[in-house]
């Protein structure tokens, strides 16, 4: 099970007229692990994300979806494979509840009216699934929520329908201390639950505390992609800045116009 | 859509469950103070719109004891009544954030279409005239909503474009001058008509069991209560007695001398009507939570696959239709339709009573029954100011006043709100 990848990257580009932005990434993410995407302002991450949510369309190489080669044509082709995103702004409404939040846009009907009965129920039971237990009331607004518990609403959000992969953009950024190891719980827990996880962020502290793998994404190239066990945080710096580290990451030969491009 | 997630049960340090509501069903003390907590903390709900009527009545009725007479009151619903249907209908924009400022002149339009297919000796029956006056003011209230969303236009800017250019469309159908009269018995009804004492109580008897009824069977289809048992009972008693207080209010005789004048006017009911839908509609179908999820957060709505133009046009459209009702029972109080129609102070009083009824002019917070609490206010001031003798000057002056106050209220509660996370 373990051996098939949920997702695997291969040769992925995308250029943006003459800048490329993505040359030739390879990543692969498994089931049951958190999956780290690290990387410095520009080296491509989001553009990368973007690709995976069917939002760009790629230039070159392939994505492979369960061992099998797949297009991602649009949002739409992503959520049908099981991929859910959770983005920084989140995405919630302020001024609805949590019910309403979770279930915008796939409501459950009785009728012409809603069903709130069985929306609260699986409201709740997803919430509880993922031990999220801070929430006083399924019925409260959104805006009376902390930063944490709305970062676990959207999460919860993103899992309720049946996802394999989440992805998640900088969750713990806008978070306080506390706030931010809740978050990083519900992390773990998703990838306890045999989903697989991409979690983006800044904070290699929170990475070194969370994710099973760590990718480092380049100037648009995957320079190193080891376990978290393999790797120490100065070593994870030095291939974040410079893209290899020491004779153990070699990383990948950037081509020197790259590497005089991001001297200046 | 209908897949449930498995994998809850697979946790099994069983979590402490979480309440759907707070409190989950407790008694009613408990309910009682959560509910003052939450008035304190700022969410006041209609209590301050309540509470200006109180105040309002209580200062008009020791300047002029003719103010709380029953056939003032009854005369006070009726005159508010056209505010309360353009409200309505305004209400829904607000809701997106956004204005309809042609809302009056679509009234307007709507009344003189009405008016010149009902006048005359090839007149057609009476509704014959208001359903193509209803179908202008949909049909208007929608190319408005196509111009904002296609084009991407401001909404202000359309409007205001449509404010000019309908009250000249209204000139131009009724010449210089012009007046058309409304000779329609039925059409004069719609506004002037009176039910039978008993045909009152009668329909009154049938709205409070449906709506009591609706109220129970809600109540107990849910597994997880909502309330306590004794605040749904005082909520039922509160509507029967409302109910009574209001059909017995009509049915006092108003007439002076010989001419007996008694019965509950038929806009009341339009006016129930319209907002009993709208509230169905807001708080029940999936399209009344995707308006206010576009006012609230339009980005999070178009990310859950709503149709973001699509609703903006329909909400547009129901306005235009709304504008449409109202623009007709106006004609018809007035028995005519004239040049003298100010559809720029019929949109200034609607949007006025939607914010003092509570609805937020920044999109995503209020409700229906706000328009209808509002209009009562207006129609207040109007009426008491009437009652002393001051001057229209004097009435604008007052109800622009209270306007101020009203949002003042709002934007304070507000702020208790965002101090204490209710929201």
């Amino acid at each position: 099970m373990a051996d098939i990848p949920l997702l695997e990257l291969r040769g992925v580009k995308k250029h943006f007229a003459a800048v490329e932005v993505l040359r030739g990434v390879d990543m692969t993410v498994y089931p049951g692990k958190v999956t780290a995407l690290v990387g410095d302002n520009g080296a491509g991450k989001t553009t990368l994300i973007k690709c995976l949510a069917g939002i760009y369309g790629l230039d070159g190489g392939a994505i492979f979806w369960e061992g099998k080669e797949v297009n991602i044509p649009n949002p739409k082709a992503a959520s049908a494979l099981g991929i859910e995103f959770v983005y920084q702004d989140l995405a919630l409404a302020n001024n609805l509840d949590i019910v309403q939040n979770m279930f915008l846009g796939r409501e459950r009907m009785s009728g012409p009216f809603l069903n709130e009965e069985s929306m609260e129920d699986l409201a709740r039971e997803t919430l509880a699934g993922l031990n999220v237990t801070t929430i006083k009331s399924i019925r409260q607004q959104v805006s009376s929520l902390s930063g944490g518990q709305r970062q676990s609403v959207a999460v919860a959000k993103a899992v309720m329908w049946n996802s394999k992969l989440v992805v998640l953009d900088e969750p713990t950024a806008a978070l306080g201390v506390a706030q931010t190891a809740q978050v990083l719980a519900l992390v773990r827990r998703l990838a306890d639950r045999g989903l697989g996880v991409i979690i983006i962020s800044h904070n290699l502290e929170d990475v070194l505390k969370v994710a099973d793998s760590i990718a480092v994404l380049r100037l648009g190239v995957l320079v190193a992609q080891p376990d978290k066990t393999d790797v120490s945080s100065r070593e994870l710096v030095e291939l974040i800045t410079v893209g290899r580290s020491g004779t153990r990451f070699p990383g990948i030969a950037a081509t020197p116009a790259a590497d005089a491009a991001n001297a200046v | 859509m209908t897949d449930s997630n498995p994998a809850p049960q697979a946790t099994g340090s069983g979590p402490a469950p979480i309440p759907a509501i707070v409190p989950a069903t407790g008694n009613f003390s408990d309910y009682f103070a959560n509910w003052l907590a939450r008035v304190r903390a700022g969410d006041t709900g209609a209590l301050p719109v309540i509470a200006g009527l109180i105040i309002i009545a209580v200062i008009f009725q020791s300047l002029n004891g003719n103010f709380l007479t029953p056939g003032n009151l009854v005369n006070l619903m009726v005159q508010g009544a056209v505010y309360m249907l353009f409200s309505l209908g305004m209400i829904f924009i607000l809701l997106l954030g956004e204005i309809d400022l042609s809302i009056g002149f679509i009234g307007g339009v709507a009344g003189v279409v009405m008016a010149l297919l009902t006048f005359g000796n090839d007149a057609y029956p009476w509704y014959v005239g208001v359903g193509a006056g209803l179908l202008c003011g949909a049909a208007i209230g929608f190319i408005n909503g196509i111009i904002i969303t296609a084009i991407g236009l401001p909404s202000f800017i359309v409007t205001l474009a449509g404010l000019l250019a309908w009250n000249g469309v209204m000139l131009i159908i009724l010449g210089n001058g012009g007046t058309i009269p409304i000779n329609d018995q039925m059409i004069v009804n719609l506004a002037n008509g009176l039910l039978t004492p008993t045909a009152g109580w009668i329909v009154g008897a049938i709205l409070v069991v449906l709506i009591c009824g609706d109220m129970i069977l809600s109540y107990r289809r849910r597994k997880h209560a909502t309330e306590p048992v004794s605040v749904l009972v005082l909520k039922v008693a509160g509507i029967v007695v409302a109910g009574i207080v209001v059909i017995a209010l009509c049915n006092i005789d108003r007439g002076r001398g010989a001419i007996s004048i008694q019965g509950v006017p038929w806009v009341l009911l339009i006016v129930f009507g319209f907002a009993w839908l709208w509230t169905t509609i807001l708080k029940r179908t999936k399209f009344g939570v995707y308006v206010y999820a576009i006012g609230g957060n339009a980005e999070a709505a178009r990310r859950a696959g709503i149709s973001v133009n699509r609703i903006r046009v329909t909400v547009f459209t129901i306005a235009g239709f709304m504008g449409g009702v109202a623009g007709i029972i106006y004609a018809s109080r007035l028995r005519s339709v004239s040049t003298n129609l100010d559809g720029g102070t019929l949109v200034l009083y609607c949007i006025a009573a939607a914010v003092i009824g509570g609805t937020s002019l920044f999109g995503g917070r209020g409700r229906a029954i706000s328009a209808i609490l509002g209009g009562l206010v207006i129609a207040s001031i109007d009426n008491g100011m009437g009652l002393l003798g001051l001057s229209a000057a004097a009435r604008y002056v007052v109800t622009g006043i209270v306007l101020v106050i009203a949002v003042t209220i709002d934007a304070l509660a507000s702020r208790g709100r965002a101090s204490s996370g209710l929201g």
